[in-house]
């Protein structure tokens, strides 16, 4: 499946605090590149459509958690 | 006028027993991008839009109601039974002491909700705007719940929010393009 | 008392939950492509079914909707649980 997930790498200062998240990552939906949306696009059965949230496959963009459980400083 | 339908709009279910993620779910319900605010804004604006727009602005602005009572469920499980004590170690210790397990329009930090968070400007491209930039927030508000809850059943309903906002941004996106095209054939409504 | 929720009754409302989403968004769409033959034509086939399935849960838990919208029993039903929260 296509990713909607973008990934930048942030400045890591020397004094920062924090152990570093070196790369970070933001959402970019389907409605920002879907345009009007045309007639006629494929559709979930209902069952499906109420578990996903929509009608439509092309506006579907699961989500799930970004952040990687810490791991040990090396 | 409004018909109340004794529904959800989708089979909420909480299997843990968690007033702490009540606490957080809150910002849904009366914060600044929750779904009080963005029934209210849709609905408000329906006076001052050319009549095109209107149907929209009426059927998300009562989805949203759907929502603010999905929402409300959640908050009302998670609490139901926690006695004082948990109430106070989750957190909610200063909620318990004004409103006992009440829910109350007020954002997750305690904030009372306010007409403030709803702009109403009269042009309609800057109401439009401003709505794809609600639902762009209250996407990333539930981002940002469901990356603190580790209950799959609560990730689950947050999971068909998150998703209604993406569909509703893309129909108001689309509603700019239809006032953009009739603007283009000079026709008058 | 009302009678203890059966498993029947989370079928048929989560069916009906189905066929009523379908419903809304159709409404959200075609309130921007008023014009999309098929899809008025499908949110026509789909009102249809939803006013079959509430009739059905009507019927055996009660009216699901107000103001006349919906047939009451004897005693008046309106008040008898579960209120959608508490499902
Ligand atoms: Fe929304």
């Amino acid at each position: 499946m296509p990713t909607n997930r973008k990934y930048y790498r942030p400045y890591i200062g020397p004094c920062d605090p924090c152990p570093p998240i070196r790369v970070k990552s933001y959402e970019t939906p389907p409605q920002l590149y879907l345009g009007f949306q045309p007639y006629g696009l494929k559709q979930f059965d209902p069952s499906t459509a109420l578990r996903k949230g929509t009608l439509w496959p092309a506006l579907y963009a699961p989500y799930t958690n970004p952040y990687e459980p810490r791991e040990e400083e090396e | 006028m409004w018909i109340y339908e004794k529904k959800l709009q989708y089979p909420v279910k909480v299997s843990k027993c968690d007033p702490m993620m009540a606490k957080f779910l809150i910002e849904q319900y009366g914060g600044a991008d929750g779904e009080l605010a963005a029934a209210l804004r849709y609905l408000n604006q329906r006076y001052t839009i050319p009549d095109k727009i209107i149907g929209l602005l009426t059927d998300i602005g009562t989805e949203e109601f759907a929502h603010l009572e999905m929402i409300a469920t959640m908050v009302y499980k998670l609490t139901k039974d926690a006695t004082a004590e948990e109430m106070k170690e989750a957190g909610l210790g200063a909620h318990y002491a004004d409103h006992d397990k009440a829910l109350f329009y007020h954002n997750a930090a305690g904030a009372p909700f306010t007409a403030t968070y709803i702009q109403a400007k009269g042009d309609p491209i800057t109401d439009l705007y401003e709505d794809i930039a609600a639902e762009e927030k209250a996407r990333a508000t539930y981002q940002w719940l469901i990356n603190m809850s580790d209950d799959p059943d609560i990730i689950d309903s947050l999971s068909f929010l998150r998703e209604r906002e993406i569909v509703h941004s893309q129909r108001f996106r689309e509603a700019v393009e239809i006032l953009k095209e009739d603007q283009g054939r000079k026709k008058v409504f | 008392m009302s009678k203890t929720l059966s498993e029947e009754f989370y079928r048929l409302m989560e069916q009906l939950q189905e066929v009523d989403f379908v419903l809304v968004e159709l409404t959200l769409y075609l309130d921007t492509h008023p014009e999309d033959y098929d899809a008025i034509k499908q949110f026509n086939e789909f009102a249809q079914k939803s006013m079959v399935l509430k009739q059905q849960i009507e019927t055996k838990y009660g009216p699901l909707q107000q103001y006349g919208n919906s047939y009451s029993g004897y005693p008046w039903n309106w008040d008898q649980p579960p209120w959608p929260w508490q499902m």
